[in-house]
């Protein structure tokens, strides 16, 4: 059992050494290498044997499930999206690269890749200088700060889909609160309400997932505020530096790596959407709002045309790996280089 | 540790000073309060609107939507709570996340334990591999991994099936938090328990598993809280009774559309609980996600 998963431990870890991402572990262990060390493993002492197996005990497991339930479901999804395959039979219809150029070439799939770069792109420019304005603002002494921070992070725990069934009534045409309170104000609201309109509901789900994120940026960007040393804010002060000099020679610079950490996640996020869009609108109307999720989703599980939606989760993938990878190399990779004061700082307080 | 301890200290007259100097500002800060009054309005507001509209009539909402209850209804939370539906569906969602927590929480310390502590030429490598999982999500292998667990392990409809892989996606994240979590932890310990006679699984087990509650519990309540408010594998994979509080909120919703203030009261008892325990666990789910952003 042990040597069987051992192989599979070589097997998972080998294409991952010579994968692009792959720096930390571009330290000279290739396969030959990784040979050499199974010819050497006879050789060595009882202990080392010892430590092996152990390292097995440990390790294997997690791999075991990652390989079953992550790595070979990924592998069939790349099979699959090179047949013409309705979910029953055996996959015979071989048709090469047919099902990509059906996804690429429908228009409802290259929309949804515009409606993902877009809640991307509104994600972060709604909620960077939102979530950082509020966290400035938070990160002062204040006997309510605390239950503040807990207020902003509700919506962050509640379920997309607790927040999305609340909205999708908030917004209910005429009947809906937000409309009752904007005809009040004597502002009449879309006819076909908020998620009825085309042109207007992708701005209606980024605003519910605006809503439904933000407090995580304050929460995260409120606890790097925290790892700035208030030596700093002393001295600037004591130079005379107004509190809006401080915030931007001092303070948010220092926050950069949490701002870039979290532009990251927000990014990774954005493109797994899902939920929040089947609860609100299903991605209509008119396709208006769908993502590539909710894309091959509904090929998949609604037209069992399962080669197309492969194929569609394979180009999601690809999207979401240039993505991570270049935003990686652009904007991470400033974090990575050797700034090592602040980095231990911040590590030895955790 | 020793390095928290001597940092402490350091910055309390600082920290005092600083208070001090606020204080004297505090004047200006009703702006502050404004923004921060608003803040929360915008926040709570939603919710509070779907707790309150479950308290209502649906004539009562009809009439004037955004009013309060007047009287207040009891009949629609009562009716939720005498919905035995309800209850199954909170038990799958408690079973469901139960068991990919202990299976994240189990399999995620001891692998990151090897990959924090032994030396070993594969050590990097395999590490990679957990790295590498966080950028696959579950919506990529979605359909594939639906036919795997309903076809090929006949797990379809079953708290299993929908744990074990939300567990493999979850154990990514968790040995990423966790291996530097163990690695902090000094040198010196493990030396002292070698010449004490223990092994490396004795270490493990008397010193190293103590001492990362604190990492276990964070990377539990991330795992749990995922497991909760899942949607798309639920969706996908479960049916009937078996569905979890999501898809049971989300089905109501669809179903008893014209009940609006039944879908509130629905809405409001299926985020309770949750609301309870992540609002307790808030620090944890911070630090998790600050590990995670660590790295």
């Amino acid at each position: 059992m042990i040597q069987v998963v051992a192989q599979e431990v070589r097997y998972a870890s080998t294409p991952v050494a010579q994968g692009p991402a792959a720096q930390a572990a571009a330290t000279g262990q290739g396969p030959a290498e990784s040979r050499a060390a199974k010819a050497g493993r006879r050789r060595r002492k009882p202990a080392d044997r010892r430590k092996t197996l152990e390292i097995l005990f440990f390790v294997s497991p997690a791999l075991l499930l990652i390989a079953v339930f992550m790595l070979l479901p990924i592998i069939q999804a790349v099979r699959f999206s090179v047949y013409n395959w309705k979910g029953f039979g055996p996959l015979v219809d071989f048709v090469g690269l047919k099902n990509y150029a059906r996804v690429l070439g429908n228009e409802v799939f290259t929309d949804a890749m515009i409606h993902n770069l877009i809640i991307i792109g509104g994600s972060i420019a709604l909620q960077l200088p939102i979530g950082l304005g509020i966290a400035l603002l938070l990160n002062r002494k204040m006997k309510i700060q605390s239950l503040l921070r807990t207020i902003i992070f509700v919506p962050y725990v509640l379920s997309e889909v607790i927040a999305g069934v609340i909205w999708f009534q908030l917004l209910q045409p005429q009947y809906g609160v937000i409309d009752t309170i904007l005809s009040k104000l004597g502002v009449q609201g879309p006819a076909q309400g908020w998620l009825g309109t085309p042109e207007l509901a992708l701005w209606t789900v980024l605003a519910v997932l605006t809503w439904k994120y933000l407090g995580l940026a304050v929460i995260l960007f409120l606890a790097g505020l925290q790892g700035v040393p208030s030596e700093l804010y002393e001295a600037a002060e004591i130079d005379g530096a107004s509190w809006w000099q401080i915030q931007r020679r001092i303070t948010i610079p220092l926050l950069g790596p949490t701002l870039r950490t979290w532009g990251f996640l927000s990014m990774i996020g954005s493109l797994q959407l899902f939920d929040m869009v089947w609860i609100l609108t299903g991605g209509g109307p008119a396709n208006s709002t769908t993502t590539m999720a909710s894309f091959l989703v509904s090929e998949g599980t609604k037209r069992q045309n399962f080669g197309v939606a492969a194929a569609a989760s394979v180009v999601l993938f690809i999207v979401a790996l240039i993505l991570a990878v270049s935003y990686q190399q652009f904007v991470l990779k400033r974090d990575s280089q050797p700034d090592d004061e602040r980095t231990k700082a911040k590590k030895v307080k955790a | 540790m020793s390095a928290t301890v001597a940092t402490g200290p350091q910055h309390t007259p600082a920290q005092a000073v600083r208070a001090k100097k606020r204080a004297r500002n505090q004047g200006g800060n009703v702006l502050v309060y404004a923004i921060a009054l608003a803040v929360v309005a915008l926040t709570l507001g939603p919710v509070l609107y779907g707790v309150l509209g479950g308290f209502r009539s649906n004539a009562q909402l009809a009439e004037n939507p955004a009013g309060l209850p007047a009287p207040w209804v009891l009949d629609n939370y009562l009716g939720v709570l005498k919905n035995p539906d309800f209850w199954q569906y909170a038990l799958n969602s408690t079973m469901i996340a139960v068991i990919t927590t202990v299976i994240v929480v189990v399999l995620g310390i001891m692998a990151a334990y090897p990959l924090a502590r032994y030396q070993f030429r594969m050590r990097e490598p395999i590490f990679m591999v957990f790295v590498l999982g966080l950028l696959f999500p579950a919506t990529v292998a979605i359909v594939p991994l639906f036919i795997l667990i309903t076809r090929d392990l006949h797990m379809g409809n079953t708290w299993w099936g929908v744990a074990l892989p939300q567990a493999a996606f979850a154990l990514p994240m968790t040995v990423v938090i966790l291996r530097p979590f163990l690695m902090a932890l000094p040198q010196e310990l493990e030396e002292a328990a070698q010449l004490d006679g223990a092994s490396r699984i004795g270490f493990f087990w008397r010193i190293l598993l103590p001492l990362s509650g604190p990492g276990m519990v964070t990377v539990g309540v991330l795992a749990f809280v995922g497991s909760w408010n899942a949607y798309l594998l639920p969706l996908l994979l479960l049916q009937g009774d078996m569905r979890t509080l999501p898809l049971g909120v989300a089905d109501y919703s669809s179903e008893h559309s014209a009940d609006t203030a039944g879908v509130f009261a629905f809405t409001a008892l299926a985020m309770i609980p949750a609301l309870i325990f992540f609002l307790a666990m808030q620090k944890r789910i911070v630090n998790g996600l600050q590990g995670a952003v660590k790295g």
